[in-house]
């Protein structure tokens, strides 16, 4: 791991002040971070601790209704609020799918939305990566790349973003607060994550210095309540990163969907929103044929990256199951096995 | 720069200068208290051999810089027994043979008191196994590992209820 500086601020003011000069990027839990420096990925000349300030590990509820999440609260205590896992059940469900109980309790909400791309060439600093070294070229592009991006990608870069509870958040159109230089702004987190284009190595809108203070979801996410899943095929059973996933979220009024959203997982440098989908099934009634055809129109502008055509048809799939699950209500309490397609509810063994 | 730390390790109060902030816990732990009973395994947070409990909350230790956790409460393998007395979780998995080599056991055991303290998995073990899948075991010693934590949360409820009777 390369010599760095380590600075501690007292203030978020003094955060994005510390921030600023080149080189010089935010540590909050480091589960990701570390692990690039590590590996010689992430090569930072000044880490900003910013785990030390005040305020920024809270669950508030807003008087409007609002949830809003501190960047600092942690994964397991997030998904494990018995409050926010009740008005937000596939959010709890998206983050209890995610990585071990250990980088759960560590991992942050502001360095999940943050946490960089799995791509095993992102990694590996022998290959050629537009991402890490921009303009180098991209070995996945003729590599091993069964996992990689079915929407979105570009020949730079067919990566895709790696997390769970981002899926979710999207579909429940969550919003990013930010404190920068010129003070504090908010953006979607649609906006947040960028498609590669010719520039992959920026992965977001950020601007340098700032630092995502909070995540907050609209009154409108909790009327989803009783209807919402989180779908996520893995090569194993646990502890492992999303193939493809799915949100699915529906507010059903007289046997019929009021409004529906929907957003995957595993197949973009993005979390992938699914509007065209969720135009389908707005005001019919929840069937398997509504759901096939929001599958559809949820890929139709699906195409391979490379040797994962499969992941298209297995999207629909999954898509057609979200929904499915969603309809059919949100269970009282996550399943053993966490947005795991073989979960049972009833506590059967399978492993 | 130095960078002077204060951490409370099994019960006592330690202080440290550190002259380089790369130093993990798990390198703090083994390197300069000599408390090699937390594992390095894969060092990038995928085995859970470095497992320890964080102000009562199990983490991987390879992933956290001792610099940021200046005032941590730290609980290790070397601080679950009392004297000679095993930790219900040690005895359990003395009794169900939840381990072969030995090198993930302090991973194992420290994970799984952490995970009883979450009160997420009960007796359930599917719950378990979830609840346990961020610590490898490549003897592949599972059967006895869900077993002997099994034992030990009936241990502990049986306790709970007798304080509560």
């Amino acid at each position: 791991m390369k010599q760095f500086d380590y600075v501690r601020p007292a203030t978020v003011a003094e955060a994005v002040a510390a921030v600023a000069q080149p080189g010089a990027v935010y540590l909050a839990a480091g589960t990701n971070l570390l692990d690039l420096m590590k590996g010689g990925v992430s090569r930072p000349d000044r880490l900003v601790d910013v785990t030390h300030l005040d305020g920024l590990d809270q669950i508030e509820r807003l008087a409007d209704g609002s949830v809003r999440i501190g960047a600092l609260v942690s994964n397991a205590d997030l998904a494990h609020d018995a409050d926010f896992a009740k008005s937000c059940p596939a959010v709890a469900e998206a983050l209890l799918s995610g990585a071990s109980a250990q980088l759960r309790n560590a991992a942050t909400v502001g360095g999940n939305l943050l946490q960089r791309t799995r791509c095993a060439y992102f990694y590996d600093t022998a290959s050629r990566c537009n991402k890490r070294e921009a303009g180098s070229g991209c070995d996945a592009r003729d590599g091993e790349n069964r996992t990689h991006a079915v929407l979105g990608w570009s020949e730079s870069c067919i990566a895709t973003n790696p997390s769970d509870f981002c899926v979710p958040l999207l579909a429940l159109d969550a919003i990013v607060e930010i404190e920068g230089k010129s003070g504090r702004r908010e953006i979607t987190l649609d906006a947040l994550h960028r498609l590669p284009g010719n520039t992959p190595e920026r992965d977001s809108a950020l601007e340098p210095g700032d630092l995502i203070v909070a995540v907050r979801l609209p009154p409108a996410a909790r009327g989803f309540a009783a209807h919402s899943r989180y779908l996520k095929v893995r090569e194993r059973t646990s502890y492992a990163f999303a193939v493809v996933s799915a949100a699915a979220a529906l507010r059903i009024e007289n046997g019929k969907i009021a409004e529906a959203r929907l957003a995957l997982g595993g197949v973009a440098a993005k979390p992938w929103r699914a509007r065209a989908a969720e135009g389908v099934l707005k005001g019919v009634t929840p069937t398997a044929d509504a759901f096939q055809e929001a599958a559809w129109r949820a890929l139709t502008d699906a195409r391979p990256s490379g040797d994962n055509a499969f992941k298209i048809e297995l999207a629909r799939r999954i898509v057609v199951r979200a929904l499915t699950l969603a309809a059919a209500g949100t269970p009282a309490r996550i399943a053993a096995l966490p947005a795991s397609p073989f979960a049972s509810t009833s506590g059967a063994i399978h492993v | 720069m130095n960078h002077s730390i204060s951490l409370t390790v099994n019960g006592a109060r330690r202080d440290f200068v550190l002259d380089d902030p790369r130093v993990t816990l798990l390198d703090l732990l083994r390197e300069r208290l000599h408390l090699t009973g937390t594992k390095k395994g894969c060092d990038r947070g995928q085995c859970g051999a470095c497992t320890i409990l964080v102000d009562g909350k199990r983490i991987n230790s390879c992933l956290a810089l001792a610099i940021s956790h200046d005032g941590a409460d730290i609980l290790t393998i070397e601080g679950v027994a009392r004297g000679d007395q095993l930790h219900p979780v040690q005895a359990a998995f003395i009794a169900h043979d939840g381990f072969q080599c030995g090198f993930c056991t302090p991973g194992q055991i420290m994970s799984a008191i952490g995970m009883m303290q979450e009160a997420q998995a009960g007796n359930d073990p599917e719950r378990i196994r979830e609840c346990m899948s961020g610590n490898l075991c490549r003897c592949g010693a599972y059967a006895g590992i869900v077993d002997a934590v099994l034992e030990a949360q009936a241990g502990m409820d049986e306790t709970n209820q007798r304080r509560s009777a």
